[in-house]
């Protein structure tokens, strides 16, 4: 287990934390016809918007309760309650997710009594799902607000029965980290279908933002996700696949509150990991792996071997939230890497798994200076990163949030057999480019040789060879 | 920030808003709002300052959500793009150490750094929790030996458009007027003395350098004589800031949104000031000609005729070639305030019909222009849902789509050709120079292939399947009958894709 290092200076410089409701508000952009509105002032839900909207490349519902002065200082329930409202009227969602930000968080609001009082006042409104939700933006960051939003959405809407596990016996429901892409995802459910079972996935960001274009020209709410019927069915599925060590307690709850077993995997990225995911599929399925997935396996241990030159001792500096530098972290050590530099925005579950000596609570200012000091030779980071990977001479493998120097980088497939591959085939392309450019041998000129005169071609000015 | 002074600052006396109803401020409705809040619009309006280490007081999600996210270039430093915060902890906040914390950072920020100043953004929980941002501004700048601004722009004290005003009065109260411009070298001055023109001095008020773009006018300030002393804030410097006040003519460029600078400025030191745009050659023209109206000499304003036409015949030429492509293509402009019509003067420029304008943001003097320019029938449009956007762009016929990058997607997913004309864009539209860029992209996205690619539906739904290839193309023709009925703007309809 890594030593954590704490935060050690009182500035934030180039910050790698992402807030706490704007992961909230992408684990409710992961269900369907649902919309987001954040509990604070107009700014907290502007910003997430661009923010999400610079990296999907999509549309993004995301409301406010628009908190002004006068509300800050006097009260803000109407706000909530009003929002609420008005969001039913015009959008009529089937969700509406309802994450606190620090504004009202320190106002001192009470999130949940404002959604009874709705409740109450509302009859109406009753067939519209609202999942309150603490995030303020002082604890935590995007992974945890995420992580919060996937548990109150089950505490919301999956009922206290134990007693319809399996009944339906194809059903398997996949509780999906912040770590995972849309592409992920869809390559998720894929492998799922492949032993002849059908997935929940909560939140199923791959159905809602993985970019693609409807016959509907427009819609004010998401396109797609998790079906807030189906969640309720999580009960009778015949097991709980987690992925992502932040949505642990997500799954005790599920597993508490249904009785379907649970199962938990750190990431599905590597080798061993992809094998444990295939191996359950397998065994929950009473199915053999199919010939495909067996294949694909083998065309990993192929890529492992022959990546494994440019992947040995390759000293790597990351920086992402605690799932992901777990599972980036794991897969460059188990290629022989090693990580010289890992730092995290925030504490987290799976800051425990990441493999590397120690793990620095900082932001990218400290990733470039302990990549610096540490004579790194590769950066895995957000397109926040890549500035940082400049100042060093240093290639940048992108991956977490933000990206928005690059198209797709959203919808990139890190996970199984395939996902793997192509991970490895990265990271080694990164360091072959990179070697060419930075590490040969600089030639040496004996003394005692003639200094060439024909045979080198030169632009320099006035045809001096040299 | 007390309320009072929050009023007086909406209540801008400059500000053409203020004489009619108050529609540019209203107060926002909870669940169906859109837009910025008051810090957003003093970040946004402060950020260029390319030389100052802009901190932003407060836990993370107001900084971590938006650094290094402006489309605005500098020529030198690059400091205003190390995003800082002093990303409070619960802590912090529960424990009143974030005035401490604030005071270290600032010293952090220094000693690392080396900044010629340091601009404080104070946000919601800080000033919720009493934060003295402004005494701590003052200590740390006595400390430090550098001047530490202290911007309070709290979100929930209002909209975007009220924090650039935060952000105008912060510098008003604190910078400008506080330094002396940097003297002539020797050998430019000598330059301009010999060939016998007076320099000039002016600010810009509001324009913020986006993709680089007023790099394509500034050669022409320097051309006819016009020293430009600062930019607010486009590629400025602190030092220029604080000399903006030895000025001759201020020009404010974006809309209102700092205003307030201007007036205080003809207020205090009686610069005089006028409204104007560098957008499309008309506007490109005029406010040069107005700048030298404003000096008051002759000499240059004839010579700024001179360039004007020069410049004038060198854009048109090349705009000919633009022309025939965009000539008679309807496009709807949905932005707000200057643009609403200066854009329009653009557009016409080329040739193309706007079929309607936005109006959300304008006064009734952007009105009155609109008018002048596309006719009394002029159709406006107010709202700003998405929705009534699209139906529009339906209803006009039009061909394309100008707006800002928020409605970006929207236009795509409706398969609408788009222009983003806001902050975020990644072309430079200024000046003559800057038209020509604006036509070869009004053409990339109008002329591309791919929007009859994706309005086609899949064949399996509309065409029969293709027969078997017996060496004749006919498989690949669509028969008359199928080309049948494609209404391909109304994507509403499921049937469309369904087929028949």
């Amino acid at each position: 287990m890594p030593e954590i290092i704490k935060r050690n200076k009182p500035l934030a410089v180039n910050p790698l934390k992402t807030s706490a409701p704007t992961g909230a508000a992408l684990a409710f952009l992961g269900m369907r016809r649902a919309m987001p509105m954040l509990h604070g002032s107009q700014g907290c839900t502007a910003f997430a918007k661009v923010f999400f909207v610079r990296h999907f490349r999509e549309p993004v519902p995301l409301q406010t309760t628009a908190m002004d002065q006068v509300a800050t200082v006097m009260s803000a329930d109407d706000n909530v309650i009003q929002g609420l409202v008005n969001i039913c009227e015009k959008s009529r969602p089937d969700l509406i997710g309802l994450p606190t930000t620090g504004l009202s968080e320190t106002q001192g609001t009470d999130i949940f009594r404002l959604v009874k009082d709705f409740r109450a006042r509302y009859p109406q409104y009753d067939h519209v799902a609202v999942v309150p939700v603490n995030t303020p933006d002082f604890t935590g960051c995007l992974e945890s607000g995420y992580a919060e939003a996937v548990r109150a959405t089950i505490d919301t809407l999956v009922p206290e029965d134990r007693s319809r596990v399996g009944q339906r016996p194809r059903q398997v429901n996949v509780l999906a980290g912040s770590l995972l892409t849309p592409g992920d995802i869809e390559a998720i459910r894929e492998l799922i279908e492949s032993f002849d079972l059908r997935a929940m996935v909560l939140p199923d960001i791959g159905d809602s933002l993985d970019g693609h274009l409807t016959q509907d020209d427009f819609s004010p709410l998401t396109l797609g996700g998790t079906p807030v019927s189906e969640i309720a069915s999580a009960g009778e599925a015949i097991a709980t696949l987690t992925i992502g060590r932040s949505l642990g307690p997500a799954a005790e709850l599920l597993a508490r509150r249904t009785g379907v077993p649970d199962f938990r995997f750190d990431s599905l990225m590597g080798l061993a990991e992809v094998d444990a995911f295939v191996h359950t599929l397998s065994e929950l399925s009473g199915r053999p792996v199919p010939e495909r997935i067996e294949r694909q396996r083998a065309q990993l241990q192929d890529a492992m071997v022959d990546t494994h030159f440019m992947m040995g001792f390759a000293r790597v500096a990351m920086a992402a939230d605690p799932d992901l530098l777990q599972a980036m972290s794991t897969l460059v050590q188990r290629m022989g890497g090693e990580v010289v530099a890992a730092v995290a925005p925030a504490r987290g579950p799976g800051l425990a798994g990441v493999a590397a000596e120690s793990v620095h609570i900082g932001d990218l200012e400290d990733l470039e200076l302990m990549a610096l000091d540490r004579h790194a030779e590769l950066i895995v980071g957000s397109s926040h990163a890549v500035p940082a990977a400049q100042h060093l001479g240093l290639p940048i493998l992108r991956a977490g949030f933000p990206l928005y120097d690059q198209v797709g980088g959203y919808q990139r497939t890190w996970v199984g057999y395939r996902g793997t591959r192509q991970a490895l085939f990265d990271l080694a392309n990164l360091r072959l480019e990179h070697h060419g450019q930075h590490h040969e041998i600089p030639a040496y000129h004996s003394r005692f040789r003639q200094p060439d005169t024909s045979g080198i071609a030169t632009y320099a000015s006035g045809g001096s060879f040299h | 920030m007390k309320a009072s002074e929050v009023a007086e600052l909406l209540n801008e006396p400059a500000c053409s808003h203020n004489q009619k109803s108050k529609s540019g401020c209203a107060r926002p409705k909870p669940g169906a709002s859109a837009g910025g809040c008051a810090f957003d619009g003093a970040q946004i309006a402060l950020l260029p300052i390319a030389d100052v280490a802009h901190i932003v007081h407060g836990p993370i999600a107001c900084a971590g959500n938006s650094w290094d996210n402006r489309g605005t270039r500098s020529s030198g430093p690059t400091l205003y793009r190390i995003g800082m915060t002093t990303d409070l902890t619960e802590q912090d906040v529960i424990m009143g150490r974030g005035e401490k914390r604030l005071l270290h950072s600032i010293r952090q920020a220094v000693e690392r750094y080396r900044p010629a100043a340091v601009f404080v953004y104070n946000t919601c929980v800080t000033a919720l929790i009493g934060d003295d941002v402004d005494a701590v501004c003052k200590a740390a700048g006595e400390r430090l030996g550098l001047p530490v601004v202290p911007v309070d722009a709290a979100g929930f004290y209002g909209t975007k458009n009220l924090g650039n005003r935060i952000a105008g009065e912060a510098m008003i109260k604190y910078v400008i007027g506080t330094g002396e411009p940097d003297p002539l070298p020797e050998s430019v001055a000598q330059d301009y003395a010999q060939r016998g023109i007076r320099v000039h001095t002016v600010n810009l008020i509001g324009e913020y350098n986006i993709a680089g773009e007023f790099w394509h006018v500034a050669p022409l300030f320097d051309e006819l004589g016009i020293r430009i002393l600062c930019s607010l804030s486009g590629d400025a410097r602190y030092r220029e800031v604080a000399a903006m006040h030895h000025a001759q003519v201020n020009m404010v460029v974006c809309s209102k949104a700092l205003l307030n600078v201007a007036r205080k400025m003809q207020e205090r030191w009686g610069i005089p000031f006028f409204e104007g745009s560098f957008y499309g050659v008309e506007d490109t023209s005029r406010a040069l000609r107005d700048f030298a109206r404003l000096m008051g000499d002759a000499d240059l304003c004839e010579r700024t005729e001179a360039l004007i036409a020069r410049e004038e015949a060198r854009i048109h030429a090349k705009l000919d070639a633009w022309r025939p492509r965009l000539s008679g293509k309807r496009v709807l402009l949905y932005t707000g305030g200057v643009k609403s019509w200066s854009v329009v003067s653009a557009l016409q420029d080329l040739g193309m019909e706007v079929v309607a304008t936005g109006t959300g943001k304008s006064t009734e003097e952007d009105k009155e222009r609109i008018r002048e320019l596309m006719g009394p029938e002029a159709k406006m449009l107010k709202s700003d849902s998405a929705r009534e956007l699209l139906n529009a762009c339906y209803e006009l016929r039009a061909d394309m789509l100008i707006a800002g990058g928020r409605n970006l997607y929207t236009a795509l997913k409706a398969r609408l050709p788009f222009l983003d004309i806001n902050q975020e864009r990644e072309f430079g539209y200024a000046g003559y120079t800057g038209m020509v860029e604006l036509a070869r992209q009004l053409a990339l996205t109008l002329e591309s292939p791919v929007w009859e690619a994706v309005r086609r539906p899949a064949p399996w739904t509309r065409y029969a399947a293709p027969a078997p290839l017996n060496g004749a193309d006919a498989a690949l023709e669509v028969t008359d009958e199928d080309e049948g009925d494609v209404d391909f703007p109304t994507f509403s309809t499921p049937a469309l894709a369904r087929g028949a």
